[in-house]
């Protein structure tokens, strides 16, 4: 049982750590087009890991009720799929109205 | 191990804290619009956290439902964004 | 024959919509049982064109090509995640972003897609426009190698490609 929860920590740990690195990141690149690389690649991951510990605690935890788990990676599933896709909803929108991309050497934005 | 479930969720309440700071300060709402999906995203994460943390297994019905209103949320502004109207 | 297709559009619309009834809610009484096949039978009417089109014969190859290319992908995404920490976190950011198009064989919409998806999650790239009628994509890098890495190797194309079988 101790071995199921050390693998729960590290997979929460690990989640929190890339959510954490997509909030700095957020707060640190200097252009709307590399924040949006920043969040949305490391943001999707770490909610991802961090449900997919929970998942492994409650097949060794709670093992009477097997269809909760078939929602939490049907949650997984979709935010693998829509978060990518409103990113890329979102770059669009900006490259089509003429929001100028950084290049190295310039002004913070 | 429960105790682990709520230094999760304060963290992750401190990331959701951090994102806000962009929300205030994004020249232009595109900075806005993107910080507000994130947001959205960390949310999805925390309902999960707490809905083991308290013993309530409906919590997880409402992590799904949020995770389809904040896609569809985020899409509609893009498109109203980018072609100054909803319909073609 | 547009009658048969569409009655078997609704039927297999209906079925998979029972599927989901059944494995989200979990309760076996009379009640939710039959409220949930009312509901499906009004959702297989009204919406059943958007779930089943008309080419449904290669799709069996297809999904379990797509099936294999799923793991390489989970493992370039956690690649992607471990390059952007690695940038966040330095404290000179070495980023150099720019923009770049190139060219594709992929005319199918579900194969462009699945290819504009697979950029977005990869270290480095994320998808700005595709121009469906050519295979053209326009992509936003964050350095200069994985904008190499697609435009030089052309990995994740010729993979793409082999899924779909060039489609």
């Amino acid at each position: 049982m101790v071995l199921i929860h050390i693998l729960v920590s590290f997979l929460l740990g690990t989640g929190l750590f890339f959510t954490f690195v997509g909030s700095i990141g957020l707060l640190r690149f200097p252009d709307f087009y590399t924040r949006l690389h920043a969040t949305g690649k490391c943001d999707t991951l770490g909610a991802g890991l961090i449900i997919l510990g929970l998942l492994v605690y409650h097949f060794f935890h709670y093992t009477e009720t097997p269809l909760i788990p078939t929602k939490l990676v049907f949650l997984i599933f979709f935010i693998f799929i829509a978060n990518p896709t409103a990113t890329h909803a979102l770059m669009k929108a900006a490259y089509q109205i003429g929001i100028k991309p950084w290049r190295l050497g310039e002004k913070r934005q | 191990m429960i105790s682990i479930f709520l230094a999760t969720g304060i963290l992750i309440s401190i990331a959701i804290g951090l994102s806000l700071y962009r929300v205030v300060k994004g020249p232009g709402i595109f900075n806005r619009t993107a910080a507000v999906n994130i947001i959205g995203t960390k949310t999805i994460a925390l309902l999960v956290v707490m809905g083991y943390y308290f013993e309530r297994p409906y919590f997880f019905d409402i992590a799904l439902l949020y995770a389809m209103i904040n896609f569809i949320g985020t899409l509609v502004f893009a498109k109203y964004l980018e072609k100054g109207n909803l319909w073609s | 024959m547009r009658k048969e297709e569409r009655l078997f559009a609704i039927i297999l619309t209906f079925f998979i919509m029972a599927l989901f009834w059944i494995l989200l809610s979990g309760k076996f009484d009379a009640f939710h049982l039959i409220s949930g096949l009312i509901s499906c039978l009004i959702v297989a009417f009204l919406s059943h064109d958007l779930l089943v089109t008309k080419k449904t014969q290669k799709k069996l190859l297809k999904s379990v090509r797509l099936v294999r290319y799923i793991p390489w992908e989970l493992w370039q995404i956690v690649l992607a995640n471990i390059d952007v920490a690695y940038r966040v976190l330095h404290p000179k950011m070495p980023i150099d972003p720019r923009i770049i198009e190139f060219e594709t064989s992929l005319r199918g919409e579900f194969s462009q897609v699945t290819l504009a998806n697979s950029i977005t999650l990869t270290p480095g790239t994320i998808t700005i426009w595709v121009e469906p009628e050519r295979g053209k994509f326009c992509v936003h890098a964050i350095a200069k190698e994985p904008a190499d890495a697609l435009l030089v190797d052309q990995t994740m194309q010729k993979k793409v490609a082999h899924v779909f079988m060039e489609g």
